[in-house]
């Protein structure tokens, strides 16, 4: 009991803060420097019509390549941490009863659409709301409705790994490009800037966040794997 | 609205921390920590939202020589995009933990870990 | 500010807030999962009355589709175990 009463009185000190942070808080009204620089120089610096995938990929594309790399290091940990021998043969005769007609057929008709839908999000990344994590995530979802279907399937840990390094390794090389090219690492001018809004346009954007997707797609396909994999002994 | 979604967000962070604290099933608090990460986010969007102004892409609605008037923040927009995807990372790493804990013990009750209790 | 968009939000902030304390109440883990799975697609709807239909794009597939699911998986492995 005495738990709950600190924890309450805890929380009852941060509420205040946040009361506080909220009855001193006013709307802008105009947009600040940095979101101002932004609105007006992507348009003809990057050429990217969606100015988040433009922050997101080229003003911070280092972030973004920092973030890629914890969520390589998240799915790295959850595959260590959940390691154990597998002997193959001896998980096929689980008790489990089959799934049914339908759910086949439906995952049959509907895996390959998924797939499509997650590569339309982020190949036009820099024109409409969506990119690579929003696509990969997508993409990883259809790995999911496979898992949902079968349960003992396996999937090939060597062809996610080669998809995930593969693009990994091409988004770094990018960068490197960028470095020798263009202004800077990751530098999306290497390719021809095009007209803003159409699909060959933002130079390298749409590569590289394609790389992203399909990176962020097999790194939480791989979670999903590890965690499915794991059975009761 | 900006101060709707901002107290929501308050509200739903205060409710997830209130819940990871007073909860001793591992799994539970880490449900409750999966909702005060929304309730983060929510509060953090609605610092960018401005009024009557539209979202940061450039289109026949938004030419690009009227952006600055047009648009809202995007910075918060993209921050907000890496913490939603960190946070699912930060989620399947807890659940990997808890599981592992779960072998080990045959309980998700963290009162019965005292390894490190002194 | 149109009354229609006040309105929505205001319902989806109700929905966001009774889906929380469905979490803190429930009774069983699944309930918990599946109500905070419920707050992140209410949230997902919020961020794009908020003019952020990136955000939104993202909650919804992440923060309201694969976490739940990656509950899911570890709960299943759970079962068969006392759990509360």
């Amino acid at each position: 009991m005495i738990k709950h009463v600190i924890a309450l009185l805890l929380l009852i000190g941060l509420g205040a803060v946040f009361a506080g942070l909220m009855v001193g808080y006013t709307p802008d009204t105009v947009l600040n420097y940095t979101a101002n620089y932004y609105a007006e120089q992507t348009a003809s610096e990057v050429g990217a019509a969606n100015i988040v995938t433009a922050i997101i990929v080229t003003y911070r594309g280092l972030d973004t390549l920092g973030e890629v790399t914890v969520l390589f290091l998240t799915a790295a940990i959850i595959a260590l941490v959940l390691k154990r021998d597998r002997q193959p043969g001896f998980e096929a005769q689980h008790g489990w009863p089959p799934s049914g007609e339908l759910l086949h057929t439906g995952s049959r008709l509907l895996v390959p659409l998924v797939l499509l839908l997650g590569v339309y999000v982020f190949v036009k990344g820099h024109l409409s709301p969506g990119g690579g994590f929003q696509g990969g995530a997508i993409v990883a979802s259809s790995v999911l409705l496979m898992l949902l279907t079968d349960p003992l399937r396996r999937f090939s840990h060597r062809l996610i790994a080669v998809i995930e390094s593969g693009s990994g390794l091409a988004y770094v090389g990018i960068g490197f490009i960028g470095l020798l090219l263009g202004g800077g690492f990751l530098d999306n001018r290497i390719l021809p800037l095009g007209s803003l809004g159409d699909m060959f346009s933002a130079g390298a954007i749409p590569v590289i966040y394609s790389l992203i997707g399909l990176k962020v797609g097999a790194e939480f396909s791989s979670m999903m794997v590890n965690l499915s994999e794991t059975e009761e002994q | 609205m900006v101060y709707i979604a901002m107290l929501t967000g308050f509200i739903l962070i205060l409710m997830g921390l209130y819940g990871a604290l007073t909860n001793r099933n591992i799994l539970r608090m880490i449900v409750f920590f999966t909702l005060a990460n929304t309730g983060t986010n929510v509060v953090l969007v609605s610092i960018g939202y401005m009024m009557g102004r539209k979202a940061p892409i450039l289109d026949n609605a938004v030419p690009a020589a009227e952006a600055v008037a047009r648009i809202i923040d995007p910075v918060p927009q993209a921050l907000v995009l890496t913490a939603i995807v960190i946070g699912l990372g930060i989620t399947a790493l807890m659940l990997a933990y808890a599981y592992k804990l779960y072998e080990l013990k045959r309980s998700l009750d963290i009162s019965k870990c005292r390894e490190l209790k002194w | 500010m149109s009354p229609l968009l006040l309105t929505m939000s205001v319902l989806l902030a109700a929905a966001m807030i009774v889906a929380g304390i469905v979490t803190i109440r429930a009774r069983t883990i699944s309930i918990a999962i599946l109500a905070s799975g419920a707050v992140s697609l209410f949230a997902s709807v919020m961020f794009l009355l908020l003019a952020a239909p990136d955000v939104a794009m993202t909650e919804a597939a992440i923060g309201s589709g694969l976490t739940t699911f990656l509950f899911f998986f570890v709960l299943g492995r759970i079962r068969s175990g006392n759990y509360d």
